[in-house]
Formats: structure tokens, sequence, C-alpha cells
């Protein structure tokens, strides 16, 4: 009783202080007499108010790729695509629409598409619109340290494939998603704005049995979101994909292990002289180089280091780093591993039980660099994994929940991984008509991706750690990975099959 | 241990009558089944096992309730929608049956299997609704569900529970039997009882209620746990015992029912079976699945045939 006469004087107070502002009164009675709408703090939002009041099923917070791909998988599964979405984003891209012109020079953020990520994508038709922006599939790879000792070269063909993975622009990813949303009748609405804070309220059981009036009621088993302009909105389940820096999982109050690596990344586009098709990742002492084909005789060059010498490379004359990148490629740092021909290969070559091609299996040196084709940026790398990724309400896909080292171009497919597997969870759930922000329905998804991401973060930071030491017996171990996996042909399969997403488990599947 | 439970089992009336005899599916097996139904009332020197008064004095009926059954309900009734409370396993076991709802369901009514509120325009009627586990799912499938309960508890948690999502709020519940609806002549498109038939004193007569309350061609769905040596270990000593996922004495293993039995009292209540799967639990995960194992939890779904008086 008292929490209804405090609404009702909050309400005619706000009546006043609306009236003074010159609004419409019209407006104002509308809000007070919309059943038990909570007091907002925000005045601009008033034309709005009719949207407001209609609590939407799921809020997206974060409209990257990752969160542009659950919108998209949610609008096109038919058990789906009735719900009622927000995307919070203050990008104006996603209001207006990204468009990518074909002469644009290639983006240095790019992303390595796995197969199994591009067998989702083709599943809910997006696919078809990242084929017609720039795109490059690559067949093979090359991975080799600087020791010289040993390398290994990955071909698709050794798992009957035509490609081992794909990469792309992020901004054509992000726009190819939306595009590909955007032909469909979804019920979106995109909040061009960030989450400022969150309120989960509690269940059913803390509620006394004499409730107050139908509209607190109907507003319990939601969440309310405060915007950052002032915007209110309700949702049954709010999803955080706001990235490493997840304001969702700050205010969701999830907690998260994890370690910086002393190690930033440097990113940029090069030109050849002619196309790459070979995916290439030279370790050296400081940290791994990699030069991944983007297609038109573009690369991108991912290049980590420590720190400092991140900053001197970013500052450097540009012929003065091509020069260094080429080196790093080449000669720099270490000698050639030496290529296998037929029954050189050691104590292994009786393993191999088909006779192979030099064209292939040799040692290739990577194409020369010729120039630099875009501005050089630099982002720190580190590791952190949130512990939970489900709570009443709340759900964590993507970098929100699990970031990584890139050296094996992993991180978006798993965030990508997340947000279809938790689009197929909703649905299920959706069929057998359950409540979405339901913990145990959301706790399957946690239960299906913590495994993976966990075992291909641990993988990963093994991978990371294994290649930071220079340290003589260390080396020869490196060696005898690096031949082991090139002459046993069922560990390369493996190998190939896990980071192309099709194996779970890297092992025993 | 077998002499205790043999004490157990009601006095079998062993007159078949000549309706049974017809309809004898292949593995009905007579010397197995210990209750028959016929017609004739039990013998009076053995009492049955519980007296079943009516619940409201007004109602001259025979109600199939037993009072000690809803006194055990009543004692947890707050916990219904506690997940982690003495109902989890129900909660875990809720998607599974769902499943099996939509999809004979959704074949029955022919409607679209893709459809995400596929019921639109049906009248349910889930009878020993509890805490509304059932009746919310299916109001969110599209249905128009009344919920019943002879717990008033149940009830009154399960009206503020589905008042809190504006699609539920729509569910009709009310404190009463299923008797009591036949009286009113209330007719539904398909009748639930989840988990019921075990904990009514007579099975027959609530089958023959719940018959009236469908339509001609409507659907019945029943689900209960099957009177088998895999159910006693699983379902009352391991479930109740050793793991302890239910209350003690929650289940009484003389009042379940077998498959077979459960057939023969639909088909005299002139509910004919379609389809009958059963649930499996796996313990590596901890969910639930669909299979054609009926040796411990089954459900059953049938159609209301035109009763011919011949």
């Amino acid at each position: 009783m008292n929490s209804l006469i405090r609404r009702k004087l909050v309400e005619n107070a706000y009546r006043l202080k609306l009236s003074h502002k010159g609004f419409c009164t019209g407006a104002a009675a509308k809000v007070s007499s919309s059943n038990g709408a909570q007091p907002s703090n925000d005045h601009v939002g008033q034309q709005k108010s009719s949207n407001k009041s209609e609590p939407h099923d799921i809020a997206i917070v974060g409209g990257g790729m990752v969160g542009m791909a659950l919108a998209c998988s949610l609008a096109r599964m038919p058990m789906t695509k009735h719900l009622k979405v927000a995307i919070i984003d203050s990008n104006p891209a996603l209001s207006n629409g990204l468009s990518i012109k074909k002469e644009d020079p290639p983006d240095a953020r790019v992303s390595t598409v796995t197969p199994a990520t591009i067998s989702l994508f083709k599943d809910i038709g997006a696919w078809k619109y990242v084929e017609q922006h720039r795109h490059a599939y690559f067949d093979q790879m090359q991975v080799w340290d600087y020791t010289g000792l040993g390398y290994t070269r990955y071909d698709a063909r050794d798992v009957h494939k035509e490609y081992l993975g794909c990469v792309v622009e992020n901004k054509v990813l992000h726009s190819s998603l939306l595009s590909c949303m955007q032909d469909t009748d979804f019920q979106k609405t995109i909040y061009p704005s960030r989450l400022s804070s969150m309120a989960l309220n509690p269940g059913i059981l803390s509620m006394g049995m004499n409730s107050t009036s139908s509209g607190l009621n109907e507003r319990g088993n939601l969440a309310k979101l405060d915007l950052s302009d002032g915007n209110s909105l309700y949702a049954k389940l709010v999803v955080g994909a706001d990235g490493s820096k997840s304001r969702v999982r700050e205010l969701a109050g999830f907690k998260t292990t994890g370690w910086k690596y002393s190690q930033n990344a440097i990113i940029c586009t090069v030109e050849h002289h002619a196309e790459n098709r070979c995916a290439w990742q030279r370790f050296l002492p400081t940290g791994p180089i990699a030069l991944l084909p983007i297609g038109d005789n573009f690369s991108n060059i991912v290049w980590t280091m420590n720190p400092e010498e991140a900053t001197d490379r970013k500052s450097m004359v540009e012929d003065d780093f091509v020069k260094a990148v080429n080196s790093a490629l080449d000669y720099g740092f270490g000698p050639h591993p030496k290529s296998s021909n037929f029954g050189s290969g050691g104590i292994f070559s009786w393993f191999k039980t088909d006779t192979t091609i030099c064209a292939n299996e040799c040692f290739k040196v990577p194409p020369k660099v010729m120039k630099l084709a875009s501005e050089r940026m630099v982002f720190p790398l580190s590791l952190m994994h949130a512990n939970n990724y489900v709570s009443k309400h709340v759900v964590l896909i993507g970098d929100a929940a699990h970031t990584v080292h890139p050296l094996a171009g992993q991180g978006v497919n798993l965030g990508f991984g997340d947000a279809f597997s938790l689009s197929r969870i909703i649905s299920e759930g959706i069929a057998v008509g359950t409540d979405i922000s339901e913990v145990n329905l959301l706790k399957k998804y946690e239960a299906e991706r913590k495994t993976a991401n966990v075992t291909m973060m641990a993988i990963l930071d093994g991978f990371q750690r294994a290649y930071s030491v220079d340290f003589g017996p260390l080396n020869v171990l490196r060696a005898a990975a690096f031949h082991g996996a090139q002459y046993i042909p069922p560990l390369k399969r493996s190998i190939i099959s896990y980071a192309s997403g099709d194996q779970r488990l890297p092992i025993f599947s | 241990m077998a002499g205790k439970l043999l004490k157990q089992l009601r006095p079998p009336p062993y007159t078949a009558t000549a309706s049974a005899s017809l309809h004898r599916p292949r593995f009905l097996n007579f010397h197995n089944a210990t209750r028959l139904f016929s017609d004739a009332p039990p013998p009076s020197g053995e009492p049955p096992p519980s007296i079943p008064p009516p619940q409201n004095p007004h109602s001259p009926s025979p109600s199939s309730l037993n009072q000690a059954e809803l006194a055990k309900f009543a004692a947890i009734a707050g916990t219904w929608w506690d997940s982690e409370g003495p109902f989890k396993p129900l909660h875990a076991m809720n998607p599974t049956r769902l499943a099996f709802i939509r999809s004979t369901l959704c074949r029955h009514f022919r409607r679209d299997p893709l459809s995400a509120r596929p019921f639109e325009g049906l009248k349910f009627l889930d009878v020993g609704c509890g805490g509304g586990i059932l009746s919310e799912p299916l109001a969110r499938m599209g249905a128009s569900v009344t919920g019943v309960d002879a717990v008033d508890k149940n009830i009154k948690i399960a009206r503020l529970h589905a008042d809190l999502d504006p699609v539920t709020s729509s569910i009709e519940y009310h404190c009463t039997t299923a008797e009591k609806l036949v009286e009113e002549q209330r007719s539904f498109d398909a009748v639930f009882a989840l988990e019921v038939i075990e904990h009514v004193a007579n099975p027959a007569e609530f089958c023959k209620s719940l018959s009236a309350l469908t339509v001609p061609d409507g659907a019945s769905v029943i689900s209960t746990i099957n009177r088998s040596m895999r159910a006693y270990a699983t379902a009352i000593v391991a479930a109740e015992y050793l793991l302890h996922w239910l209350p003690k004495g929650t289940h009484q293993w003389s009042s379940f029912l077998t498959p077979e039995e459960l057939v023969l009292i639909l088909e005299r209540a002139s509910i004919s079976v379609q389809e009958m799967a059963g649930f499996a639990y796996n313990p590596l995960t901890g969910r639930w699945f669909i299979s054609d194992d009926v040796s411990v939890n089954f459900i059953a779904y049938g159609t209301k045939i035109e009763t011919v008086t011949l």
C-alpha cells in the first residue's frame, strides 16, 4: 500500500516537472496512466513511451560481430524469428548501415574464419553476403620457428577439404550479418547508446502473497536496463556480447580468471606482387608473426612482441618496418628448416604410407612484402575466462566470456560458436514452452560451450608458453613436435580437424 | 523383501470381463497382472488401503482423492518453483515430457510443428497442475490452459507465478477436482494428468472423469511410473532413500500402474492409447531423454473415441 502511494506521489511530481519543461500533457498522462510504469529518469524518451512499455524478449548488449551473429541467427530460425529483440550499441553504423566499397583498401582488423564457422554461417544464409565482398580462402598453412629445426606444412587435401579457412575483414563479417538480418522481417530495435546500469529482479519466492498492483507483477520477471542516454528497457534475457571489457559482465557480478600476456600485437595490411593462398606463421623468440592472405595481393600481418618493441616498430618509418617484417619472415633470428625429400625424413620416413609430392611438402619461404597498405595498430594481449557464463536473466557470449591469444586465429570462432549455440538452445527452449530467462535452460548453453572454450584456451595458452622460452632442450622438443605433426598423418589430420572446428576434443574424437 | 512387497499389493479380483479378453494386447500377461479392474466393487472383507472422503462437503459424488497424498503435497507447496528444491527431478523432466506432448499433439491436431505457438486456439486442462510446471509451458505454446489441483496452496502459488509473465497470466487456476469439473460439464480439447494417477485412490474412476472432460476426438495425455522391479529400485529406493531427490514416502509402489493396466483402464474409459514412450535418465549429463524403455517412467497419449452403445 505504501509503495502505491509513493509511486502516485512520484508520478504526480513527475507530471509537474514535465509541464514545466513544456511537454504536451497528453504524453505525460499516457506515461502516468500506463499500468505500473516505473518512474524512469528520462525526459527524452517520452515520445517513445509506447515502445518502452513493451518489454523485449532478448536484449543484446553489444552489436559487434558476435552480437550480430546471435541476432541474425535468431532472425533466421523458425522458432525464434517472432522474438522482440533489442540491440544496444552506440556504433552509428548499425542504424545507418555499413557501406563497403570494393576499392577500399583492406582494413587491418581481420579474422580467420574456420570451416565450422563457415558452415554455421551457411546454415543461416549469411555466408553468401560475405562472399560478395573481399574474402580469401586459404588451403595451405606453414608453421615453423626461428631455430630452423623443424616445420609443419598443412594442406586442406590432408583432410579431403578444399580450404583450411577463410580470412575476412571484420567489417565485412559485421555488415554481412547485418544485411542478412535486415532481409527478414525480424522485430529488432536498435538503441544507439551504452548500458549504464541493470536491475535483475529477484524471483517469485521473495514476493509476498499480497501483491500490490498487477503492473508490478508483470515486470516481476524481467530485467531492467538503463542506458546512458536516459532510456530504459525491459527484457526477459540480457545477452552480454560487449567485448572483453564487458559492462554486462561487470554489472552482473561475474568473476573472471586470467592474466595479461606481456605481449602486444601489431596488426597491419601489406601488399605483395602476387596472390598469396597460404597462411604463414613463424614463432620468433619474442612471439609469433603471422602472415594471412586477405585477397587481391594483400595480406594481413599479426606480429606479437613485447610492449617496448611494439611501440618501436609502430613508430618506425614504413620502409624500415617492411624490411623488419621481411627479415622476421625470412632469415631473421635463425636459419630456414631443411625440407624433407623422399627418404630423408629420418626415423619418420617409414611412417609415411603415401608418397608425398615435394611441391606441397617442402619448406617454402613466405612471399616478400612490398609495401605497407594500412596504418599499424597495437593491441595488448591477455587471457581471460569468466567463471560463469550464465545467471538468471543474463548470459555472456564471445569476448565478454573469454579472450585468447591470437596465435591460432580461434578467438572470434569461439565467439561465433557461442552465439550459434545459444540461439539453438533458445530455440529448443521455446519449442517446449520454456521461459528463456530460466537458469536451467541457460546452463545447457554453458555446459556445452564451457568445455569447448576452456579446452581451446588451455591449448593455446600452452602453445604460447612453450614458444616463449628459448632453452636448448625445449627447442629440440618443439622441433620434435613440428616433425611429429609434419610426418605423422593421423596427428596432422587430427590437428587440422580440431583447429577447423570439425572436432570437439583434440584427441579422442 | 518380496513378502513385504506382496503384502502391499491390493487384493486382485480375478474376474476378467468379456471386454478385457477381447481387447487383449499381446504383451498382457494375466499371471502377472495383479490389479484387474472390473466393474464389481472390491470385496467388502478387505478395506481399501485409503479411504477417499469427498473434498467438498457439498458434493456427494465420490472423488478420486486421497487425503494422505494431498497432505504430502501441501507440506512442500512453497518449493514448487525452486528448481533446486524437492521438485528438482520434475523440473529436469519437464522439457522432455513437453517434447513428447508437442510432437504427438502437433500431429493429432494437425498443427505446424515448426511454429512457436502451435496450440493456438485449443483448450487444455491440466489435472493435478501443482505449481503450474506443465501449465505455463503449454500456455506459452499458445493454448488456453485451465489448471486444477486439489491442494489450495498449490493453486495460490501457481497463480502468483503465472502472473509474472503476461503470456502465462491468462491461465485459469481452480482449486477443484476432475469429478467436479465433470459435474460442471466442462470439456477440453486435450486433458493432461501427468504424474497424478499414482496418487489417486481409484484410477479407473479418475480415467473415466478425464475421458468425460475430453471432447470426442480430443487427446488425453497421462504419465506415471511403472509398477516394476526396476521402478522400485529407481524411483523409490534410489530417488527417495539414496539420492534424496524426492521426500521419503512420495510414492507408493503399490499405486503404480503397469502400461498394460493403464491402457486397459483407458480403453474402458473410451480413450484409445495411440503412443507410449518412456523417460530415461542419463546420470552423466544429468538429463532426461525419451526412449522406448517404459520400465520406469512412461507417458501415454490417447484419443477419445466415440462411445458406441451396443
